[in-house]
């Protein structure tokens, strides 16, 4: 690939690339991305070269293997165009007849559309399917166009045009200004506005700045930016280009989560391509502006997500915060003023940047502006990845995109923010997601988890749950959070093992005034919401778990006995054979099996293996 | 004095602020960090023991203890935890008669949990050197075990 010196090289280049994809080629777009990596789309991926090669296709059809599509539930995904035909649950098998009969006779093939479960009728177009008509898919909509790991596929559908625009048609003042009239704030859960610390790290006196990405998504049940970063990484590093030089910035980071392996290949790569092609570098595209990134890998730890954290962790030390008095705009990594953004931000700079900051204000609410990406998952029908415009409410993400909750269920709750964010009951559905209204209700947005539970998800256990995660991830460093958390946990653990006093809920509140109001850093202020949300909407389960020793929603082992619902069990005996203990007995052919409670450990083995609904547990 | 961690070393230029990249690409090449290639960067990079030691067991990518020849990660995000992951990690316990972060005895596998993986939306995950796993149950645990030997 040759080098570009100028804007022009940029732009011929760009000409050339677009003219050679404007044959009527057929496109095949399979999705690579780690959700579907379990289904097996490596194997379908595989199986698609050497099936065209066979019937003398390769140069006839382009494929492309993509990033993350976004309905993972349905994985592995095919997307072919001309004519957005989507195939779900494709597997290799299918191949051959995707070929045959879609690519060269253009029938479409029945059994590998998506069925909408509200009509039963079968969908054939990507863009009909009820999981995409609500979102806006702004910034991950690039996904399925690019193979990731090639910069030309990001050139071709106008990448780094908003680079170019941003190096030579405005000065850095008037980027930063075109920022904060958009109205962007972070996406990283607080929602600072972008424009305004861009500001500050550029005023703050010193001669050296750094711009850092801040890719270590650390909540559970989040993976939106792993999606994004694995998918489009161009997108995110162009957006850090213009940052750094609106901010002044010669020098960047881009810190990934360990355990995003897809993420941090598709992101090294992305740096080498630009590098090579002189995005990167010394005197880009003869501007004059030299600039440089490096990645560094996490070490698998939550709090690294805190600015300050993750700074003292690219300094090679511990990944430990430290007070903010001072900001890291002003003194940040190496104790120079530093601009650290979350992913999905960075991403919507060049978006801004091309389209206008008054375009972008159209879209959202008037506090949050554009989209957001959420990873909705847990107890729903259409998992995956969603983009939907600011101000969307709960319902429509969770019943009109999602699809509603999986196997006929009740939905009890949506949890939102992570370990810093809280859940929210039904009564709380019609709740327009912005920045503000998510913290008025008591969770925030948080980087874009949004984890769906239903009437058998016990909402003491998630309380537990977060706080166990925390007690781990506290870095010990200020009293507060490394001994506050514990005793909360501990609180939570004597609740769910019916060991719980009356005035446990009062103790639980006054603990976590203690912490919001002491602790040193968002991790430990943030950590009682999972348990005050709890309490606020759910306390009649708090209440159920102390005073009736029950957890209504099956869950806490210690308050639940599993039996044997004898009319419904045939004696197929497999439940006898799961039971790991011995505790199930086999009483002869068509007869009920026998439970003996004594023995059982409450693993949970013989209700997963019985298909006929057997096994109940209360 | 280990070839190959001074070759990692070199790779930085023994640059102080890249200790955590030097200690994950040892680990790459150990699959856990000895405490003689600890001794060595810490003597090498002029960094006290006390500090390399601070760093590899602050963060939990790191492991002290040699690792079994197949590393098992059970997925306890919180998409997981809702469909029942804490269930199918207590099936490999069983099933390999050790506890989280354990390693079995013929050195055959490592269980550890990992706190999201990023495929939320096929939990509970299961990631078997490097291979993912979706829609784990109890009863799916023992044959996918049997294909690791």
């Amino acid at each position: 690939m040759r080098k570009l010196n100028s804007r022009q090289d940029l732009e011929a280049l760009r000409e050339e690339l677009v003219k050679k994809q404007q044959s009527n080629k057929p496109r095949i777009a399979i999705c690579n991305g780690t959700a579907c990596h379990p289904y097996g789309c490596v194997k379908v991926i595989r199986a698609f070269k050497p099936e065209l090669v066979k019937r003398g296709l390769e140069n006839k059809v382009s494929l492309k293997t993509t990033g993350c599509h976004g309905l993972c539930e349905r994985g592995p995904v095919v997307l072919i165009e001309p004519g957005t035909i989507f195939y779900q649950q494709v597997k290799s098998e299918d191949v051959p007849e995707i070929l045959d009969e879609t690519i060269i006779k253009g029938n479409v093939i029945d059994r590998l559309l998506y069925t909408d479960p509200a009509t039963g009728k079968k969908v054939v177009h990507q863009p009909a399917v009820p999981f995409y008509q609500k979102q806006e898919r702004l910034i991950l909509g690039n996904n399925i166009e690019i193979d990731p790991t090639a910069i030309e596929d990001y050139i071709s559908v106008g990448g780094y045009s908003a680079l170019a625009k941003a190096l030579f048609e405005m000065t850095p003042e008037q980027i930063i200004e075109e920022v904060k009239s958009s109205g962007l704030r972070g996406r990283g859960g607080a929602g600072f506005p972008t424009g305004v610390k861009w500001d500050s790290c550029r005023k703050a006196p010193g001669d050296i700045r750094y711009v850092i990405v801040n890719a270590d998504e650390g909540d559970p049940g989040a993976y939106a930016n792993e999606g994004l970063l694995s998918g489009n990484p161009h997108s995110v590093l162009e957006g850090l280009i213009i940052g750094a030089c609106a901010i002044g910035a010669h020098q960047g980071y881009v810190y990934v989560r360990n355990e995003y392996p897809l993420a941090l290949a598709n992101m090294t790569a992305a740096l080498s391509q630009a590098q090579e092609l002189g995005l990167l570098g010394s005197n880009i595209l003869d501007s004059g502006f030299d600039f440089n990134v490096r990645i560094t890998r996490g070490g698998g730890a939550f709090v690294c997500g805190e600015s300050t954290a993750l700074m003292a962790s690219l300094e090679g030390k511990v990944g430990e915060p430290r007070a903010k008095y001072v900001h890291t705009v002003e003194k940040g990594l190496w104790d120079r003023p530093s601009n650290l953004n979350n992913v999905e931000t960075w991403s919507n700079v060049p978006i801004i940047i091309n389209k206008g900051a008054d375009w972008y204000r159209t879209l959202g609410t008037d506090g949050s502006k554009g989209t957001k990406i959420f990873s909705l998952v847990g107890k729903i029908n259409n998992t995956g990845l969603v983009e939907v415009p600011m101000g969307i409410t709960l319902r429509e993400i969770i019943y009109d995109i999602g699809g509603g909750i999986r196997e006929g269920k009740k939905f009890k709750a949506v949890q939102t923010g992570g370990p810093s964010g809280g859940c929210l009951p039904e009564s709380l559905l019609d709740l327009p997601v912005d920045f503000d209204e998510l913290t008025k209700a008591g969770s925030m947005m948080g980087s874009g988890g949004m984890i769906v539970m239903d009437e058998t998800t016990c909402m003491v256990d998630i309380a537990k749950y977060f706080l166990t995660f925390l007690e781990e991830e506290s870095c010990g460093k200020c009293v507060p959070c490394r001994e506050g958390v514990k005793r909360m946990r501990q609180i939570l653990d004597d609740i769910t093992e019916g060991k719980g006093d009356e005035e446990d809920i009062d103790l639980l509140e006054r603990l976590s005034a203690t912490l919001i109001d002491s602790s040193l850093c968002a991790l430990g202020t943030t950590a009682p919401n999972p348990v005050l949300t709890t309490i606020r909407y759910f306390k009649d389960e708090y209440e159920a778990h102390i005073k009736e020793r029950k957890c209504p929603a099956g869950v806490c082992k210690a308050l639940i006995h599993y039996y044997i619902i004898e009319e419904k069990c045939p004696g197929c005996g497999l439940c006898v054979k799961a039971c790991p203990q011995e505790a199930i007995s086999f009483m002869g052919k068509k007869k009920p099996v026998v439970l003996d409670e004594s023995k059982c450990i409450k693993c949970g083995a013989c209700y997963d293996i019985c298909k006929l609904g057997a096994v109940g547990k209360e | 004095m280990d070839e190959k961690v001074a070759t990692i070393i070199n790779k930085y230029n023994g640059d102080r602020g890249q200790l955590v990249s030097i200690l994950q690409d040892i680990q790459t090449e150990y699959l856990y960090l000895p405490k003689e290639a600890l001794i060595q960067v810490s003597e090498t990079m002029a960094i006290p023991a006390s500090r390399v030691y601070d760093v590899a067991t602050f963060f939990r990518a790191f492991s002290l203890e040699p690792r079994g020849k197949h590393l098992i990660n059970v997925c306890l995000g919180t998409a997981c935890h809702v469909r029942g992951a804490v269930r199918v990690l207590e099936k490999v316990e069983r099933s390999l008669a050790i506890k989280r972060e354990g390693t079995t005895k013929d050195r055959k596998f490592t269980l550890e949990t990992v706190n999201c993986m990023g495929c939320c939306a096929v939990g509970p995950a299961v990631k078997i050197d490097g291979e993912y796993f979706g829609q784990m149950s109890t009863d799916r645990i023992a044959p996918l075990l049997t294909k690791f030997d």
